[in-house]
């Protein structure tokens, strides 16, 4: 993924520097609290969410049983529309291709419309590697791209911005990249929105080369659908001589009537509106009208191996909605860039240690950054079952296993710095298995009741370094019922009733 | 009726009062209620840590311990929704690895009978007034497990309405997560005690006494944090209210 990520720390230190930033945690608290409470307005509109939900869950799942298939059949029907399809297996080879491509053209520069899967392979910095200045146009890009930032949100990138930040961005940066802030800008949004539109709209009548992701790609007609709020998007995709489209394999659905459920679903649960103000379709290419060459890029990059774990392979449905990450408490905390990775929030940590595998420092922690409360699986328009596949990457982190990589199976040692953790379960285990020494440890620590510490040692001078422990109680309950009751399996009705 | 009474391994240890208020509470209500000896953890911490195999044996055990009995209560959401919502999967998993259909047959019939508290009390006694006293300002914090997994909804809240001299105040933000999640308290230190705060400043602001919840694990991360923070509120679980009555109240 984008090498601007490379190098995290794990999430739990990523994450204390965030908890301990105050305008950020109200910057997050006040949009995500807000957008929240209007996705649930917008999604309680419709009596038959529920049905929405199970056919979202069900169109992902049978594209994705049949992804070979659907591929090869967008493929059939792009290149007949005048489109041209590369494949790309991974990051590299996606970057080489569209470097390739825009070269060719002899431009230098090119506008993008905003694209996960060309941040997820570092498009910008390999095409800036190649003499290639990319212009980033959908309004939160450009503020994160004018910041020297890092995105941190699936919709809003720049969530952890306020207008403040974004007016004094505006006012140093603008200049650097092309038409300045107008004079005495203050942080109105009208005129912050007016200052990018008349920057924007510089590059856009400029640019030869647009580069795009798209939300879905229909099979059956080789048609790339983006969903979005502004406009810049629409832009991108008509003005340019020559559009090159990145995008990740699981993005498409089998046909053009599947998107009646998506089109539904993805605007009420990403921005709380009933419809997107811009929904942009396009196929290929035609005669005096729009770009006059299409590229599409397939990119797999860690995809088809997630496919081949049963479990977390559902992860793939993701529609990049951030319903997920407008509920979860986590994210709220610990804020965007503490995942690491162009995907925070709960669908990040699940998606990108699949994508990437778990063996740095953050990817092996993502499974961790969750209290699996089950409010991002509550929201998620097709049903992704985040907690269940946290659980599963957790396996995957402290015991190791088969996996998929690079479409061969390779067993997986379990991560290093658990060792201690292990052995405490399995000792658990063992005591669990013997209500007899389980006793023995309750009556040992009633015993010790008296010198309850107030800082623990090892793991849980966490707890107690913001909490008190509970006091221990005189005598654990099995031994209160036995002095009550007797042993236990007696006849039933022949007993005293407890007090 | 004979029901078993499931405590989970941490209300066994830590918290016996809510033990013997379930035992009260049942009673009262004419169910014979009985403590399996043998009965010691559901395996929760294992699955959700990663260690799911560690679990097993201990699905397999509490199948077995509470095989006999009409129902098995828990006074645990958290615990509840392991048995109810992740045993079917566990045993599920087990045969598509190819280990067979023993975990899945054990766990099967012990999955249908399992019921949290509040849920056994309302849709299998079909009772919403306990009879139960407890005249103070109370604020009621439904926990994820229970919430979410379960679908305990408005049960809780409409038992704690019955209580005779009870006033139930509304907690802000109630159905946001309090930040313990098990491990995640000691994993995820600092965000885990974010959310604790958060949650304790919005149950100050309501000016109850007591909070209130049907898990003693968010009770016991809630109250410590309260503790901490110098918040002069009680974490109260919900079979201790339900269980105090006019002639035998409470003592805290």
């Amino acid at each position: 993924m984008s090498g601007t990520f490379v190098g995290m720390p794990a999430f739990p230190e990523a994450a204390h520097r965030a908890v301990g930033d105050r305008t950020l945690r109200g910057n997050l608290r006040h949009a995500t609290h807000t957008i929240r409470a209007k996705r649930a307005g917008a999604v309680a509109e419709l009596s038959d969410w529920a049905a929405l939900r199970e056919a979202g869950r069900q169109i992902k799942d049978h594209a994705l049983r049949h992804l070979e298939r659907c591929l090869v059949q967008l493929e059939d029907a792009v290149t007949a529309a005048g489109g041209v399809v590369h494949w790309a297996a991974d990051a590299e080879e996606a970057n080489r291709i569209v470097t390739g491509l825009v070269k060719a053209t002899g431009e230098s520069e090119v506008v993008k419309v905003k694209s996960m899967a060309t941040q997820e392979i570092g498009l910008n910095e390999a095409l800036e590697a190649a003499g290639i200045r990319a212009y980033e146009t959908d309004l939160a890009e450009l503020i994160v791209q004018l910041g020297k930032d890092r995105p941190s949100h699936i919709l809003v990138p720049a969530i952890h911005r306020n207008r403040g930040e974004i007016r004094d961005i505006f006012r140093s940066e603008m200049g650097a990249w092309g038409r300045p802030a107008p004079e005495g800008l203050t942080d109105e949004p009208a005129e912050l929105a007016e200052a990018s539109r008349l920057h924007l709209r510089e590059k856009f009548l400029r640019a030869k080369v647009g580069i795009s992701g798209a939300n879905f790609m229909v099979a059956e007609t080789g048609t790339l659908v983006v969903v979005e709020s502004e406009g810049n998007g629409r832009m991108c995709l008509t003005l340019p001589e020559t559009l090159i489209s990145v995008v990740g394999i699981e993005k498409i659905v089998p046909t053009w009537q599947d998107l009646e459920v998506f089109l539904q679903t993805l605007p009420r649960s990403s921005t709380a509106e009933r419809m997107n103000p811009y929904t942009s379709m396009w196929t290929g290419t035609t005669d005096g009208d729009g770009p006059d060459t299409f590229h599409l890029v397939l990119l797999d990059n860690g995809r088809t191996d997630t496919l081949a774990d049963p479990v977390g392979r559902q992860a793939l449905r993701c529609i990049r909605c951030s319903a997920c990450l407008n509920v979860c408490p986590v994210y709220e905390r610990a804020g965007g860039h503490a995942y690491g990775s162009v995907y925070p929030g709960p669908i990040g940590a699940v998606l990108t240690p699949q994508l990437r595998g778990v063996q740095s420092p953050i990817d092996a922690s993502l499974p961790y950054a969750s209290s699996l409360c089950g409010a991002c699986y509550e929201v998620c328009p097709v049903a992704i079952d985040i907690p269940e596949v946290l659980v599963h990457l957790r396996e995957r982190v402290v015991q190791g296993g088969p996996v998929t990589r690079d479409g061969a199976k390779v067993i997986l040692k379990p991560a290093k710095g658990h060792a201690a953790e292990r052995a405490a379960m399995r000792a658990a285990r063992w005591v669990l298995g013997h209500p007899g020494a389980l006793r023995t440890g309750q009556r040992l620590a009633s015993r010790a009741r008296r010198y309850r510490p107030r800082t623990l040692p090892g793991p849980g001078r966490a707890w107690t370094a913001s909490r008190d422990l509970p006091a221990l109680p005189t005598e654990p309950f099995r031994d209160w019922w036995q002095r009550t009751h007797g042993e236990d399996h007696r006849p039933a009705g022949t007993e005293g009733n407890a007090g | 009726m004979r029901v078993a009474l499931f405590l989970t391994c941490v209300n066994d240890t830590l918290f016996p009062d809510t033990g013997r208020a379930v035992v009260k509470l049942l009673t009262r209500l004419g169910v014979d209620v009985d403590f399996p000896m043998a009965q010691t953890c559901c395996g929760q911490a294992h699955y959700n840590t990663g260690y799911r195999h560690q679990a097993e044996p201990l699905a397999r055990r509490f199948s077995e311990v509470f095989r006999e009995y009409e129902a098995v209560v828990t006074p645990s959401g958290s615990c509840g929704a392991m048995v109810r919502d992740l045993y079917p999967r566990l045993g599920e998993r087990a045969r598509t690895e190819g280990r067979g259909d023993i975990l899945a047959t054990t766990v099967a019939p012990v999955v249908p009978k399992t019921y949290e508290l509040t849920e056994f009390l309302v849709d299998v006694l079909g009772v919403t007034d306990v009879g139960a006293y407890y005249p103070h300002r109370v604020t009621y914090h439904p926990t994820c497990h229970g919430l979410r997994v379960l679908g305990l909804g408005d049960r809780p809240t409409r038992l704690l309405r019955a209580v005779g001299g009870l006033e139930l105040v509304e907690l802000p933000g109630a159905e946001e997560c309090c930040g313990f999640g098990g491990t995640f308290a000691v994993k995820n230190p600092d965000v885990s005690a974010a959310m604790g705060t958060d949650k304790v400043r919005n149950a100050e602001s309501t000016g109850a006494e007591v909070l209130c919840a049907a898990d003693n694990s968010c009770l016991m991360h809630i109250g410590g944090t309260m503790s901490r923070l110098g918040v002069g509120m009680r974490p109260v679980h919900i079979a201790e209210i339900l269980a105090s009555t006019e002639k035998e109240p409470l003592v805290v």
